[in-house]
């Protein structure tokens, strides 16, 4: 078995930097979202196609990116 | 073009896909998400879980000699085995392990580099069967603590700067704008950085596909904010895990004498009554 058709994209969800990768395990695609910086993985999905596994990735990413408090500095 | 000190500590997957079986060598995926290795890994290789596996999980604390002897006579380690750990996150939590197998005496433990992601981007042979290799005796060395940092040497070294500081973590931690990385919990009542620290983010280290920078990228990248090895170093985090893999970095591809991880990071510090913070950028 082999990862087939990765790819790593970067997009931002409120207001943060987020790496998808997302790739192939033979009929199911995997993503995973992790913050740019500092790199923590925020989740890991999977679907039938690229465009699903990423979605969900996404709506996860976008309820845990949420929750973080900015402070005043 | 500078060579890494420690260039052995390092190996390409390249070769790990050419030996990941040997009987000599034993390969090992740490993932910040340990969900990771059920999903595809490095065939032939194990997993070990840092949130249950790489910790006392009743005090916090590294693991015991005791523990660590468990952990690798399950893992079918010897003291002569090459040890090949990996994973994900350009290798957090395979730092983590690699510094834990430092601390008591493992002589040939190694960080694929790249990590996880640089396997599977390249497009090499995954499994999703776990390995079950046959268990042996193992006898650890006793804990060489010359590598670690605890809250007093800590707390001297910022009051008297006799210790260079990093900071690894993003630089919004770092300034006290947020408290954990993005997403996740926070774990500490004050956010800011302990004073005198530099702010060198983990991934500043890293070229894109995960790899480590050259050895002249990295003493520049470290040389400039004044850390060059004149001095004792401690690197810290948050949890102990991005600090221990620029531990790994500054000890063994810049080959600094003294660099200690402080593992207690900013889950202690910045939980601590009375102690001193800085906020905002680096004085």
């Amino acid at each position: 078995m082999k990862v087939e058709e990765y790819q790593e994209r970067k997009v931002t969800l409120d207001g943060w930097d987020v790496n998808l990768t997302s790739y192939r395990l033979e009929a199911e695609w995997h993503c995973k979202a992790d913050n740019v910086s500092p790199g923590a993985a925020l989740c890991r999905t999977t679907g039938a196609t690229r465009e699903e596994a990423e979605a969900k990735a996404l709506k996860r990413a976008a309820e845990l990116l949420e929750r973080t408090r900015r402070h005043a500095v | 073009m500078a060579e890494y000190a420690h260039p052995e500590a390092l190996i390409s997957t390249e070769w790990v896909a050419g030996h990941a079986t040997d009987p000599q060598v034993r390969v090992v995926e740490v993932d910040v998400d340990t969900k990771a290795y059920n999903e595809a890994h490095v065939p032939g290789a194990i997993a070990w879980a840092w949130t249950t596996q790489l910790c006392d999980t009743v005090r916090r604390d590294i693991l015991s000699q005791q523990q660590f002897e468990g952990l690798m006579a399950a893992s079918g380690v010897t003291p002569e085995t090459t040890l090949v750990i990996y994973g994900d996150n350009n290798n957090w939590f395979a730092a983590w392990a690699f510094w834990q197998a430092k601390i008591y005496g493992h002589n040939d433990v190694r960080l694929m580099n790249g990590g996880r992601k640089k396997w599977l981007s390249e497009g090499r042979d995954v499994s999703q069967e776990a390995s079950h290799p046959a268990a042996t005796q193992y006898q650890a060395h006793a804990a060489d603590l010359s590598l670690r940092a605890f809250l007093p040497h800590v707390q001297d070294a910022s009051a008297h700067r006799s210790s260079a500081l990093v900071d690894v973590r993003s630089p919004q931690e770092f300034t006290g704008e947020i408290l954990a990385p993005p997403g996740l919990p926070e774990t500490c009542q004050r956010g800011g950085h302990i004073p005198g620290a530099r702010s060198i983010p983990w991934g500043k280290a890293c070229n894109d596909d995960g790899t480590f920078k050259s050895a002249d990228e990295l003493g520049g990248l470290y040389g400039k904010e004044g850390i060059d090895g004149s001095k004792p170093v401690i690197a810290y985090c948050r949890i102990g895990e991005r600090s221990s893999h620029t531990w790994f970095v500054l000890k063994y591809l810049l080959g600094f004498d003294n660099v200690t991880n402080y593992d207690g990071s900013w889950t202690e510090w910045g939980n601590l009554v009375g102690a001193n913070v800085e906020k905002g950028a680096a004085a």
